[in-house]
């Protein structure tokens, strides 16, 4: 059962990354414009001509 | 006269010499829209940033102060067929923004918890079947008492307050038992623990909040839509004044930056910006939108005038004054605040529920124990089937019921074209049973039309249209709104007072009053609905009014068939309502009524038995509106009416409030029917628990099961109304 010893800490460590991501993303305001994200990768102004 | 305009009122400044403003922009449809816009400003000289949001058609500007006047935003804007109007976000969106986030942090904690200890928990159960040693279930109960603790104590904080504030008051709401519920759960998890028992409820606790944090999100998230949506129509009327500075310079700025004693001038045309005295000319002016009286009133030196009125003939100079306690709007405040007070009395049907609830969880829980202990059990075991008793029925799926369906709900009547301001505005919408229309503004359309388009010569009214285009005048401008497409005379010559004029092909044509025209004034209704149009020898008469909204007849009817019985309660004369009242087939009206009064009139209704929706519009309806069971204002409405109407239709039509009563009838089935659902859930589960038979397993199913039978009824609310016909 020595194998929990890195099992656990893992699984914590994996949950923990994806709430940080989510605090992170929350953070700089990627949920402010939630229909904008769609429309925008519409417009292809950055491809060159 | 050379006018600036004055933006200061909206600029925040940063540290670092630049400065942000936020603009509402009309017309953003598509993708090409952002890019068009985002691109046309970064061309600017001194432009840092800007960025369009797309969700709530806001746009945002960075540049290095000093460098370039805001005005250019707007223009250039305009130049690309845009119109956008500075924004300032209300104190109360940005509070709700902050909670929101709040919110969703607490939920992104608990969810985190919630899976974790789910993970240990499937683990134990599965380990319960085979052989894992105590050792071990001892090792992940604790794992799991490790990361619940801190989670419930993060994630459990919107409950816990709103519990505590609620007993702080002495009263009960449904966070009450969610808190007792939570906390004995994991206080009790904790002692299991500790004493190497089989069962602990760590994740039922966790699971609990992130449910029920759901429910609360959701919520949220439905308010903060309209917030946004009323906020952005908000700024699109922010009334410009036009501020006379110390050294006789005119600054144009938004109403609200206006202080008091600031001197205004209001020209012809233009609305009041502040309410105020009177320093020097003399006019008549329109306070339709104020008192819903359509006679215009004279003003000269010395009056007072009040916010939204229309100024209709001559220059004013005003003195900004603040609302004294015996003007108009003291009054109407006073009346409100009186009103909302009374009517913070009703509950909301959640709470009805939680009053009756929380009393009885808590004393099942007691019988519980007083049984197991009459019965022989050891008190370790008697307070543990107490406790689970309180788990079971922790009213998660009741914490649901009315929120999911609100949220369900407030999709379909957005897209009928009624905004939600209250949450619970739904169910107090179900209940009507009697509707009392305002008539300015409400049943008539808010901006006057031509009533006799078919009486004038064609050619006549193309001429006139055109010439409409270059007045400055109420009426011409009216009249200048049916044919926005149409280009302008060059040169045209405004007479103060008599109307405009110029020459098309060597002949004068001229729109203004009637003797301007050549008419005699005589043998006409009111001279503050007329005007005239004259090419050289021939002239014609233009009647423009204030028209019924196109479908008040058939909304009126659909109502009255619906069983709704309809009243009108009016501030104007009684010559002006008994000709709409007959058309309508409404018997039941007054007219003449004071703010005071309309409020009167309501109490004596709801004194009756009659649960009243008030319709209203004006500065006069708005203690109406606040007294009324449930209020409806058209998006036109004056500021402070909206503010506390229940929601606000939009467009030109009434038809929203048909589909919306029905919405909301429908809506308020479903939430007993959920809540019916809950309660039945409870009704199995208790004994089960009183007996002691609920694992932790069994818990964790029936939560979710219950939790999630009531938000996929919920979403019925969201399916539009199988028939929209108004007839």
């Amino acid at each position: 059962m020595t194998i929990l010893l890195y099992l656990v800490p893992m699984a914590l460590g994996l949950g923990l990354l994806g709430l940080g991501g989510f605090v992170w993303s929350m953070k700089s305001g990627q949920y402010e414009d939630m229909e904008g994200a769609a429309v925008r990768v519409l417009s292809d102004d950055d491809l060159a001509p | 006269m050379n006018e600036s305009s004055d933006y200061s009122h909206y600029i925040r400044r940063n540290g670092d010499g630049s400065a942000m403003m936020d603009f509402a922009v009309e017309d953003i449809t598509c993708a090409a829209c952002i890019t068009k816009i985002e691109s046309a400003l970064h061309h600017l000289p001194g432009v840092e940033q800007a960025r369009i949001n797309y969700t709530n058609r806001r746009l945002h500007v960075e540049w290095s102060f000093g460098r370039i006047d805001p005005a250019r935003f707007i223009a250039e804007l305009k130049k690309i067929g845009y119109r956008a109007y500075p924004f300032n976000a209300s104190s109360v969106e940005s509070e709700e923004a902050r909670q929101m986030k709040w919110l969703l942090l607490c939920l992104a904690v608990a969810a985190f918890g919630a899976m974790n200890i789910m993970l240990l928990s499937v683990s134990i159960w599965a380990g319960d079947a085979s052989i894992m040693s105590t050792e071990t279930r001892d090792f992940f109960h604790w794992l799991s008492a490790l990361i619940a603790l801190p989670v419930a104590a993060f994630a459990g904080q919107p409950f816990f307050l709103s519990a505590l504030r609620a007993l702080r008051a002495r009263s009960l709401n449904m966070d009450v038992p969610i808190s007792i519920g939570i906390v004995l759960a994991l206080l009790m998890s904790v002692y299991e623990t500790a004493h190497h028992a089989d069962h602990a409820y760590f994740d039922s606790a966790v699971m609990l909040l992130t449910f029920l944090l759901l429910g609360r999100t959701l919520d949220h998230a439905m308010r903060r839509k309209t917030r946004e949506i009323a906020g952005n129509l908000a700024s699109l009327r922010v009334p410009l004044a036009s501020r006379q500075e110390a050294d006789g310079s005119l600054t144009l700025v938004p109403a609200g930056a206006l202080t008091r004693d600031d001197l205004v001038i209001v020209r012809p045309g233009e609305r009041i910006p502040a309410d105020g005295l009177v320093l020097t000319g003399a006019s008549e002016v329109d306070e339709s939108l104020v008192t819903g009286e359509t006679r215009h009133r004279p003003v000269a030196v010395g009056d007072e005038l009040y916010a939204g009125a229309m100024n209709f003939s001559g220059q004013l100079t005003v003195r900004v004054s603040a609302a004294g306690d015996h003007t108009l709007l003291g009054e109407v405040e006073r009346l409100m605040n009186n009103a909302m007070m009374a009517k913070a009395k009703t509950m909301r049907l959640a709470d009805k529920v939680a009053r009756y609830y929380a009393p009885f969880v808590h004393l099942t829980a007691l019988v519980t124990a007083l049984c197991w202990l009459a019965r022989g059990a050891s008190l370790h075991d008697s307070i543990l089937a107490a406790i689970t008793v309180l788990i079971i029925t922790c009213p998660c799926a009741l914490a649901l019921a009315v929120p999911a369906v609100q949220v369900a709900a407030s999709g379909a009547l957005f897209r009928a074209g009624l905004l939600l301001n209250a949450g619970d505005a739904i169910e107090r919408f179900a209940d009507i049973d009697m509707i009392v229309f305002d008539k300015t503004g409400t049943l008539t359309l808010p901006d006057p039309d031509i009533a006799n388009r078919a009486e004038v010569p064609d050619d006549l009214f193309a001429l006139a249209l055109r010439l409409a285009q270059s007045s400055h005048h109420p009426l011409a401008k009216a009249l200048a709104r049916a044919g926005a497409s149409v280009v302008p005379f060059d040169d045209v010559e405004e007479i103060s007072g008599s109307g405009v004029q110029t020459l098309v092909d060597g002949q004068t044509v001229r729109l203004g009053s009637p003797t301007f025209c050549g008419l005699a004034d005589a043998g006409l209704p009111d001279r503050n609905s007329v005007l005239a149009v004259q090419a050289g020898a021939r002239s014609a008469i233009l009647h423009i009014e204030q028209n019924l909204r196109h479908d008040a007849v058939t909304t009126l009817r659909a109502l009255q068939a619906q069983g709704y019985k309809i009243g009108i309660l009016s501030g104007d004369r009684a010559e002006a309502v008994a000709p709409i009242a007959a058309q309508l087939g409404v018997t039941q009206w007054q007219a003449g009524v004071k703010p005071a009064e309309k409020t009167a009139v309501l109490t004596a209704l709801q004194a009756q038995g009659h649960r009243v929706l008030m319709v209203g519009d004006g500065l006069n309806d708005a203690p109406a509106l606040a007294a009324a069971t449930a209020s409806i204002s058209p998006v036109t409405a004056a500021d402070l009416a909206q503010a506390c109407a229940d929601a606000v239709f939009m467009g030109d039509q009434l038809a929203p409030i048909v589909s919306g009563l029905r919405l909301a009838r429908r809506a308020k089935r479903l939430m007993i029917e959920n809540l019916s659902f809950s309660i039945i859930y409870n009704v199995i589960a208790l004994p089960l628990a009183m007996t002691g038979y609920v694992t932790p397993l069994i818990a964790a199913l029936a939560m979710s099961g219950s939790s999630v039978l009531v938000t996929v009824n919920a979403l019925r609310a969201q399916s539009p109304l199988r028939s929209l016909r108004t007839n």
